[in-house]
């Protein structure tokens, strides 16, 4: 069991032009912790569309690696976007499922993955060819490294313990959001379009 | 004179539209044969319409402009989706043919066919209707100049009355 917050440090080391959209709930408590920057999009809602964020900024920005971190209820929600995903495979995307086996952010009531639901074979039925599982912290490296390489679609599920962790807060404030980040993605411009 | 579905293409191109995010309807089947056939254009079709109203965003925050087109059953899907839109300022067209909505056979297209404007006006989105062929372009052109130049989501209804009533040999 990892360490939800020591797992976000490691897969957002040394991130270079990394950019990062993080799932409604913890996962986005969690990339904050980390560090806030404008090229981090923390969702405050749209529970099941954090891969398909993903997947349209990842088209419109090949030349950048898209992480997205998300948990196992967020992407149990958006399950479908899988297939989609797989589909179009863009190989600088990369989705990393924080598995606590649980709702954390409603209470902690279970998820179908604490019932032995497979999401990493759910990604690879639906057409994922690197679809990993991750249990201990010298998987991580190799992860963040594909993550990095823009050499395939990467999906990986890490199990993590289910404790909740201090609240670390983004600005709520979804236009400054998606502003910073398209300014640090297109420069000053940006708010000129 | 051009028809509706080559007077839609023309103007994904006109505003450089990038991504297309669909579930495919009938109705829309021309427009997405010319979408596919169009190297500038990624056509990703979708397991459920939601999934379109977070890779517009996506697109948006890299510098691309999308468009999603579904049949009107399908922004039933979007609803809560569609917080995104609002929440971020996202430029977010939509273009909808409708069922449900004018000579329609099908009992279970209704519900939603008649829901399909309420619903979008409730989530924010700038709502305008084609009913005649000759006011698609106009209608459709609003709606995209709406989303890329004021940022919101958007939508045209494309009405039943152009895109003709499926009868299942029933006629
Ligand atoms: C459409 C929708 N349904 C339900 C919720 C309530 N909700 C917010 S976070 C969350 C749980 C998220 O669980 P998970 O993605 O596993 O993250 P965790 O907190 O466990 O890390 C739920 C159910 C919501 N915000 N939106
Ligand atoms: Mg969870």
């Amino acid at each position: 069991m990892l360490d939800r917050r020591e797992l976000a440090r490691a897969v957002l080391s040394e991130r270079g032009d990394l950019l990062c959209v993080a799932g409604l709930g913890a996962p986005a408590w969690d990339i904050t912790a980390v560090g806030d920057t404008p090229q981090n999009l923390p969702l405050w809602g749209g529970m099941g569309g954090a891969a398909m964020i993903g997947l349209g900024l990842a088209l419109a920005q090949p030349s950048r690696p898209v992480l997205v971190i998300t948990g196992d209820g967020e992407m149990l929600m958006g399950i479908g976007s899988l297939a989609t995903i797989a589909v179009q495979a863009p190989p600088n995307l990369s989705i990393l499922v924080q598995d606590n086996e649980h709702y954390g952010e409603t209470g902690g009531q279970e998820t179908a993955t604490r019932h032995g639901v497979d999401l990493v074979a759910m990604a690879k039925g639906a057409g994922i060819r690197d679809a990993r599982l991750i249990t201990t912290m010298d998987q991580v490296a190799p992860f963040r490294a594909a993550a990095h390489a823009r050499a395939g679609l990467v999906f990986a599920v890490a199990k993590i313990d289910a404790a909740s962790k201090p609240l670390v807060l983004p600005p709520r404030e979804g236009a400054l959001l998606q502003a910073r980040m398209r300014e640090a993605i297109l420069g000053p411009a940006a708010h000129l379009e | 004179m051009e028809d509706w579905p080559e007077t839609i293409f023309a103007l994904l191109r006109k505003y450089d539209v990038k991504q297309v995010a669909l579930v495919p309807d009938a109705g829309h089947s021309r427009l997405i044969r010319m979408c596919l056939a169009d190297n500038a254009m990624r056509v990703v079709t979708l397991t459920t319409e939601e999934e379109g109203i977070g890779m517009m965003l996506g697109a948006w925050l890299g510098g691309q402009r999308s468009v999603l087109l579904m049949q009107s059953s399908g922004v039933g899907n979007c609803i809560n989706m569609l917080s995104l839109a609002t929440l971020h300022r996202t430029p977010m067209p939509m273009l909808v043919t409708m069922r449900g909505d004018y000579g329609e056979f099908n009992p279970a297209q209704v519900p939603m066919g008649q829901a399909t404007q309420p619903v979008l006006e409730a989530m924010g989105t700038l709502v305008n209707r084609a009913d005649k062929t000759e006011d698609v372009g106009a209608a459709v052109e609003a709606t995209l100049k709406f989303a890329y130049n004021t940022y919101r989501p958007t939508a045209t209804l494309i009405g039943q009355r152009i895109i003709g009533a499926k009868t299942f040999g029933k006629d």
